[in-house]
């Protein structure tokens, strides 16, 4: 310590000019402080020459800290905004955009928060696990409303920060009550799951799941990795619409991958981040999750409301932990809700009551679902111009088919890194370099120009 | 449990057999705090009285949403070009500028130089959680210094982070104010480049804050002693009710050139509680050093919760940048704080009144929404018990929970708990 304080000060420090004068002023402050502080016992004279030091070390604490790379999934639309083509085109993060590519809220949304505002209500804090209502209907919405587990009050559902604050609620709680327990994911899978495991302490690895050959599901590579990985490790999937690769198990997989779960004593840890938006049914796009639960299976589900209610900034979510009794379900709340409090203490009121407005409310439920069936469509739409674009365009034959197989906001090109870049260098087209469109992003106006940019980016770039 | 069924000893994924990955998982006791608040829900008592949580409430007792929060909202909901996007990881551009000026002053050279880092996080206690977050990564000195007593949640927030938790002497329940000998002893001892907590105003649960000389004082020691200072504001404007004197603790220490953190909330000030509006502002030597600190804050928060909630931030932005709103928002602060201070007038002199034994000045001195009453565990369950009167075990009143009704009722029940036999 004495001796980086000598080379601290031996350094040349810029003085900030408004802080010459008051410098002085500190040090013979400083002085008659010394020399107050040597009338009291606990300040011992020998120190004089060190404090000296202190008061001329000029340099930040934080000198060292280094600048942290753009995260690679936001960081696109960061960069995006920087491009000043006209033809640039944003496939990076997964927001929905309208065919003329504008964000969107939807018309449920603002009718709820109409009603709010006219209501008048508080804004008290939530409790610690968030707004009662609205974790009543979103446990009704994932497991079904008459399902077992909710009338035997086995679930424990906590409000969390949309997708991202729910995992990581229950990574921490697999950190603090099952030590070095293991949690497999998808190779590949969302940027962030890695990032949430390492900062909540969890050790991850991976199991296989994109198969580069076909562009579909290595179905037996998944199910012998889960099968290798220690007993009691937490397997996360996804619930649908996959990310990145938009690849789901079939109906008969998701049987095959309870049973190895089962088997393995595994927990099964599903991410459900596209209730909703994949097959445009909240019942079909919940069933590997209730096919799970149907097993007397426990399971953690984390919830987000970001895409399919369109709440991306209102951070909406929720964490469920199916147990096999009521009395667990309450253990594990409370001890859910001891995480959040050291956290962010209770969790965000607007976006709950929203939820709770529209799912709660029959006529606004409906007429969410069939907004939610148009977002669906108009990309099954796009996807299906975009096969049609490259079937049309490309002269090597190539099959593009997997564009239709995959499901959900995102397509998995195949395309590699350097050709990813190349689709930004040279085509304007932002993606991550994992090779992940958003075609939540792509107007059927433009699925012309994404095919030039695709086929050139995957045969002309190695 | 089925005693004649085998659970076998491995971790099961649930069965019908009743056994359960989470046996071990036990039940956690409520939050001190929050506590307060549910066990006062489950109380049948018509005179049942809420003086846990430092919430606001108004004369009539009711929770309040400040005028111009309510036009800001309408604002806000009537605006058709308004979206829900994702905010930036470091959240609202806007927010997190004009919360800056607000902490450290519109003129501030401090901002003007580009050295201070402001990123949106969820209220206090999430800025608070981010800020150590990075300190427990990048800084060399993992131990915080925090005052005895202090908010029951610091302690816990601290160390998850991974920081490690040591304690400056700070109430003197002789005098029931600070006891500032032990506090500059106990900060001298600390090692070079600790971090330090500080309350900027209102010192949560005591009330009892350093003078501005003592403030100087304490500046002096710190850097002296090239410790870290991070700030705790969660009661700009609501202490005095002057946002600017309520900031003066705060702008010393950037006024000097040195570094520190401080973290925002606009739950009190703002009203806005439930939508955990805050901000984390890290003040560095320099503009590089602020930058390269942003970058390093977004690794934190990116795994935690991706980017913050856009509302409340939305909200704060439009008060703070339109001339009128913010000037209202003022008028509605002081009604608050003034109201509270009337409170503290209301309950000395009841309790003056009642002849309640004991010197309650410290009632009068205090500031900001609580008071230390200096009453015990005993008589705290005892008032609970026979008055109805919940609060936190460690005496601590939310002032902003009394009203002129119900003062005679808590005069009656501290002078009963303090006169008791036992």
């Amino acid at each position: 310590m004495a001796s980086t304080m000598l080379s601290l000060v031996s350094a040349a420090l810029p003085l900030q000019e408004n802080h010459k004068g008051k410098m002085n002023l500190g040090s013979s402050d400083c002085s008659s402080f010394l020399r107050k502080e040597k009338r009291n016992p606990f300040m011992k004279t020998k120190s004089f020459g060190r404090i000296n030091m202190a008061i001329a070390v000029n340099t930040s604490r934080f000198e060292g800290v280094t600048m942290a790379p753009p995260d690679p999934i936001l960081g696109v639309s960061e960069a995006f905004r920087a491009d000043n083509s006209e033809m640039k085109l944003n496939l990076g993060v997964g927001a929905y955009r309208t065919e003329e590519l504008q964000p969107y809220v939807l018309n449920v949304v603002k009718k709820a928060e109409n009603l709010m505002l006219e209501r008048g209500e508080n804004k008290e804090y939530l409790p610690i696990e968030g707004l009662a209502a609205f974790n009543k209907v979103t446990a009704e919405l994932l497991f079904g409303a008459g399902n077992p587990v909710i009338e035997q009050q086995r679930v424990a559902t906590v409000q969390g920060l949309s997708g991202t604050g729910s995992l990581r609620l229950a990574a921490a709680l697999i950190e603090r009550y099952f030590p070095g327990a293991k949690v497999l994911i998808s190779s590949p899978t969302w940027g962030n799951h890695k990032n949430i495991f390492n900062d909540a302490r969890v050790p991850w690895s991976e199991y296989r799941y994109y198969d580069p050959k076909t562009v579909g599901l290595d179905f037996d590579g998944m199910i012998s990795d889960i099968k290798a990985a220690p007993e009691g490790s937490f397997v996360l999937l996804h619930g649908c619409a996959h990310n990145p690769t938009g690849i789901d198990p079939t109906p008969e997989q998701w049987e095959k991958i309870a049973d190895v779960i089962q088997e393995k004593n595994h927990i099964p840890f599903f991410d459900v981040a596209y209730q909703g938006f994949a097959s445009g049914s909240l019942d079909a796009d919940a069933s590997s999750v209730r096919l799970f639960a149907a097993r007397g299976m426990e399971l953690l589900v984390a919830q987000s409301y970001s895409k399919n209610l369109g709440l991306y900034a209102e951070r909406i979510g929720a964490i469920n932990v199916v147990c096999s009794s009521a009395d667990a379900a309450a253990r594990v709340k409370s001890q859910l809700k001891r995480i959040a409090r050291p956290m962010y203490s209770n969790p965000p009121i607007h976006g709950a009551r929203i939820v709770a407005n529209v799912v709660g409310d029959p006529a606004l439920f409906n007429e969410w679902k069939e907004e939610m069936e148009l977002m669906a469509g108009r990309i099954k739409n796009v996807r299906q111009k975009l096969f049609d674009s490259l079937s049309a365009k490309d002269k090597c034959g190539k099959d593009w088919s997997f564009i239709l197989k995959q499901i959900g906001m995102f397509s998995f090109t195949g395309l590699s890194k350097v050709q990813s870049e190349n689709m930004t260098n040279k085509w304007h087209v932002y993606m991550t370099k994992d090779g992940r469109i958003s075609l939540a992003g792509l107007s059927l106006a433009k699925c012309e120009y994404l095919a030039d940019a695709i086929i050139d980016s995957f045969h002309c770039v190695s | 449990m089925d005693p004649n069924h085998t659970i076998s000893a491995s971790a099961t994924s649930g069965s019908d057999f009743g056994g359960s990955v989470f046996d071990h998982v036990v039940q956690a006791p409520e939050d001190p705090i929050l506590g307060v608040t549910v066990a006062y829900n489950k109380d049948p008592s018509p005179v049942k009285l809420n003086l846990g949580v430092g919430a606001y409430r108004t004369e009539e007792g009711k929770p309040l949403v400040l005028n111009v929060v309510r036009r800001a909202e309408q604002l806000l909901v009537n605006d058709r070009s308004r979206v829900k996007e994702y905010l930036p990881i470091v959240g609202l551009a806007e927010f997190n500028k004009l919360s800056a000026k607000l902490m450290f002053g519109a003129d501030s050279p401090a901002i003007q130089v580009k050295r201070v880092t402001t990123v949106q996080c969820l209220s206090g206690t999430g800025s608070l959680r981010v800020g150590a977050e990075f300190l427990a990564r990048h800084h060399h000195q993992r131990t915080i210094y925090i005052p005895q007593p202090t908010w029951g949640n610091h302690g816990k927030i601290f160390t998850l982070a991974g920081l490690s938790v040591k304690t400056y002497r700070y109430y003197d329940p002789a005098t029931r104010g600070l006891n500032f000998q032990g506090l500059l002893e106990d900060l001298s001892l600390a090692p070079s480049g600790a971090i330090v907590l500080l309350h900027a105003c209102a010192h949560n649960p005591t009330g009892v804050d350093p003078t501005l000389q003592q403030w100087e004082q304490i500046r002096q020691l710190i850097r002296l002693k090239g410790l870290l200072p991070f700030f705790d504001s969660a009661y700009q404007g609501f202490a005095s009710g002057s946002l600017d004197a309520d900031a003066q603790s705060v702008r010393m220490f950037v006024a000097d050139g040195g570094e520190c953190l401080a973290a925002q909330s606009y739950a009190k000030n703002m009203g806005l509680y439930g939508e955990r509006v805050g901000a984390l502002s890290i003040v560095c030597k320099t503009a590089d050093v602020a930058s390269r600190v942003e970058s390093q804050v977004k690794l934190v928060i990116r795994p935690m919760f991706s980017n913050p909630p856009i509302h409340g931030a939305s909200i704060v932005a439009i008060i703070l940048k339109n001339r009128d709103m913010y000037n209202e928002w003022t008028v509605e602060l002081k009604a608050m704080a003034d109201r509270i201070i009337s409170m503290r007038q209301q309950l000395f002199d009841a309790l003056r009144a009642r002849g309640t034994p004991g010197d309650w000045n410290h009632i009068l001195k205090q500031i900001g929404m609580f008071t230390f009453t200096g009453l015990n565990t005993a008589q705290v369950a005892f008032m609970t018990k026979e008055y109805h009167v919940y609060m936190t075990s460690d005496g601590r009143i939310s002032m902003a929970g009394l009203s002129s009704k119900t003062v005679p009722h808590l005069a009656d029940a501290i002078h009963a708990a303090v006169t008791r036999a036992i």
